[in-house]
């Protein structure tokens, strides 16, 4: 089934297989963070009712559910409750909540919110909602005249706000009002906009009424209108669901509704999300720039690719203006990564507007952890947008509180699925929101590091990483090449060869080559490292071209090729490993990977390089958890 | 029943199981609401929703207001996406 970023919650993960036994298998005495884990995977109708039942059991088992803040939410609505309840209590841990639903009697809205005795102002809600749909409102389409329709706008707005009054003088409980969403079939068509008895322009002029008095209050707007026009109206409403059950709109949707609902609950909370943590390539801008460099990366006008980074910016930007504090965290150089935001022209973010930049060979949980402590904000109230899901999943497992969107892979859809996630929803606008980000940024600093957080070992295990072992053949041999010529970072040597270089490597006895894949459980990375050693035959085998891509960092791919290297140079009967570091202004990464591994340095050249030499026989490499199949090697 | 797809009842299973939080349910076509745990009116609603998107069909108020048993659900579901 196709994955609608909208009805699927398409920016949080996909729950588990196994969802229920972890449900049912939830730590004793770490209940409430192993629910708010669980609920912030994408779950529909079934599984939030599961999440709902638990939390109920374990309320009524007085079972502490810290760090979850409890919160009472009225429901007044002219439909069918009980599903809206299960799915907002079962949607709640996700936002640091567990809600306790109180619904009113079916269809007494005013009854209900005048009567200080009624459930709902007897519970005391921290706030309720108001979910009253353009059924429940007495409005009907009428030729008859403005005055009708006027009558018939104003009679809606004068029961919403005597709802309104009733709930405030009965429990003192902030309301939170719907806009209405109108119906998808019209009586004229296009006219229906400008007839004023049509329901199109009654729902129109109520929804601006709504909006009007609850502007002017301490009350909340929850605008359904616009929820189900992103989603469009003739998939919100479900004639044959309110039919057979009076459910306000398609059951679909109710995942997506209840996240909505939580999302003011939390930022009423003080819940909502405050700093935006980038990554930079293929992120930020189309490409690496560490390999492809200043010309090299998409970020134009005029091109596709390049167009779909520069919206994502624009739209970064625009939470940047409303007070988000941006930062970035990035596998590079610092000079390298900052380098597009001082010399690249289409830069929509600027250096300035970052607050704190990270860019460093760590890893990205441990960065975000310092960026957290630099601005003095909590980890919850960070989000992190990644392209690649490697990065995500390693944050999410090692900093739980951090939330991590799931981004598709088209940049054009990345804007639409931040915004979709909503992490930055505000019920009320201050000047302080708005001027927090500028608080904050000014100089793109750097966050001193601290201890890693999280077991990388344990992270790696559970990966599921396959590396395919070949040497140099004539199918790989495009790709080989195009890594041997576009590879700046990690590559020890930045020794260039042609495709006809490479056909001759692949033929010549004394060289031995290799092509690495890595597949995981995310999916097959493709051909991600390169390395030739010349020599072979002889006593020393010399590493003429090592290479890797950064997407694969953090794996201890090299630590698996150098098992590899020994085992065939060990059969080869050779006494050592020679291997040289030649530096340009892009490989500082791997300056010391050959200490890393257990080589000696060997001699130090005039231009900087350095050679460095492993002695085979004795030497044993663990090797890291993968499985590792070879193709055409012994 | 002979020209029901035999598959149904294993998916409607794994339906069943998911709306009535119960890993042990075994659908058969006998079956009806008084034999299960929790099947009111409102989790009939919520069981048709969901055979509806597992088997991506659509039923009309008429046909649910038909379903005496399981095996009626079977056949009904065997009908549309047959």
């Amino acid at each position: 089934m196709s994955n609608d970023l909208f009805a699927d919650l398409g920016w949080l993960p996909r729950a588990p297989a196994d969802f229920e036994a972890r449900l049912r298998g939830l730590a004793s005495g770490a209940e409430g963070s192993g629910l708010q884990l669980l609920a912030s995977h994408a779950l529909d109708e079934n599984r939030l009712m599961k999440v709902a039942r638990y939390l109920a059991k374990a309320r009524a088992a007085g079972t502490a559910l810290s760090p979850l803040t409890p919160f009472t939410l009225g429901v007044i609505t002219n439909s069918t409750t009980d599903f809206l309840c299960s799915a907002i209590a079962g949607t709640s841990p996700r936002f640091g909540l567990h809600v306790t639903c109180v619904a009113g009697a079916y269809d007494q809205g005013l009854q209900e919110s005048v009567d200080p005795g009624s459930a709902i102002n007897a519970a005391r809600p921290n706030a309720v909602l108001v979910g009253i749909d353009w059924r429940g409102l007495g409005l009907r389409p009428t030729t008859r005249g403005d005055e009708e329709a006027d009558a018939m706008v104003a009679g809606a707005l004068a029961h919403l706000n005597a709802i309104r009054a009733g709930i405030h003088a009965g429990s003192g409980a902030v309301c939170i009002v719907q806009t209405l969403a109108p119906p998808a079939e019209r009586v004229f068509g296009s006219l229906d906009r400008s007839v004023p008895g049509s329901l199109v322009s009654m729902i129109d002029a109520v929804n601006h009424g709504i909006a009007a008095a609850v502007r002017d209050s301490t009350d909340i707007l929850f605008d359904v209108d616009g929820l189900a026009a992103t989603v469009g109206l003739a998939s919100w409403h479900a004639p044959s669901e309110w039919n057979l059950a009076k459910l306000p709109f398609a059951s679909r949707l109710l995942p997506l509704y209840a996240d909505h609902v939580c999302r003011l609950l939390a930022s009423m909370s003080g819940k909502s999300r405050r700093c935006l943590i980038l990554d930079l390539d293929n992120t930020m801008w189309g490409g690496v720039i560490g390999d492809d460099g200043l010309s090299g990366i998409r970020l134009a006008q005029g091109d596709a690719d390049g167009e779909a980074y520069l919206d994502f910016q624009q739209y970064v930007l625009s939470l940047r203006d409303r007070g988000i504090v941006l930062a970035v965290s990035s596998k590079n150089d610092d000079l390298v990564a900052r380098s597009p935001f001082r010399e690249h022209p289409e830069m929509r973010v600027k250096e300035e507007h970052i607050a704190v930049f990270q860019a460093n060979w760590n890893d990205k949980a441990t960065n975000i952890a310092a960026i957290a402590r630099e601005l003095s904000l909590g980890l919850q109230s960070m989000v992190f947008v990644d392209d690649n899901p490697f990065e995500r999943e390693l944050v999410r497992q090692a900093l739980p509180e951090v939330a991590v969107v799931e981004l598709p892979e088209d940049p054009a859809l990345y804007a639409r699925t931040l915004g979709a996630s909503g992490y930055f929803e505000l019920t009320a606008l201050s000047r302080e929101d708005l001027d927090r980000a500028s608080f904050y940024e000014g100089n793109a600093r750097r966050a001193e590091l601290q201890k890693s957080v999280g077991n990388l070992d344990d992270y790696l295990a559970s990966l599921d990483m396959e590396i395919v072992l070949q040497p140099f053949d004539e199918i790989g041999r495009a790709r080989i090449a195009q890594l041997i010529n576009k590879s700046n970072q990690f590559n020890l040597t930045t020794r260039r060869y042609s495709e006809t270089d490479v056909a001759a490597l692949t033929d010549d006895p004394t060289c031995f080559t290799l092509q690495v894949r890595l597949i995981d459980h995310f999916g097959d990375n493709g051909m991600i490292s390169v390395v030739v050693c010349r020599g072979v035959g002889g006593e020393s085998w010399d590493v003429d071209t090592w290479l890797m891509s950064c997407r694969v960092l953090g794996r201890r791919v090299e630590q698996m090729v150098l098992h590899e290297l020994l085992r065939h140079a060990s059969a080869a009967n050779a006494r050592e490993i020679v291997g040289t570091f030649i530096p340009t202004d892009r490989n500082g990464m791997v300056a010391e990977h050959y200490a890393k591994l257990g080589f000696e340095l060997a001699r130090r050249g005039e231009d900087g390089s350095t050679s460095w030499r492993l002695t085979v026989p004795g030497t044993v490499v663990t090797p890291p958890p993968m499985r590792v199949t070879r193709i055409g090697l012994p | 029943m002979s020209h029901v797809n035999d598959a149904i009842p294993a998916r409607l299973t794994t339906v069943f199981r998911d709306v009535f939080d119960d890993d042990a349910l075994e659908v058969h076509s006998a079956m009806t609401a008084a034999d299960v745990d929790g099947w009111d009116s409102l989790t009939h609603v919520r069981l048709m929703l969901s055979v509806e998107r597992a088997f991506a069909t659509k039923f009309t108020a008429s046909e649910i207001g038909r379903l005496k048993t399981v095996g009626d659900l079977i056949e009904l579901i065997a009908r549309k996406t047959s």
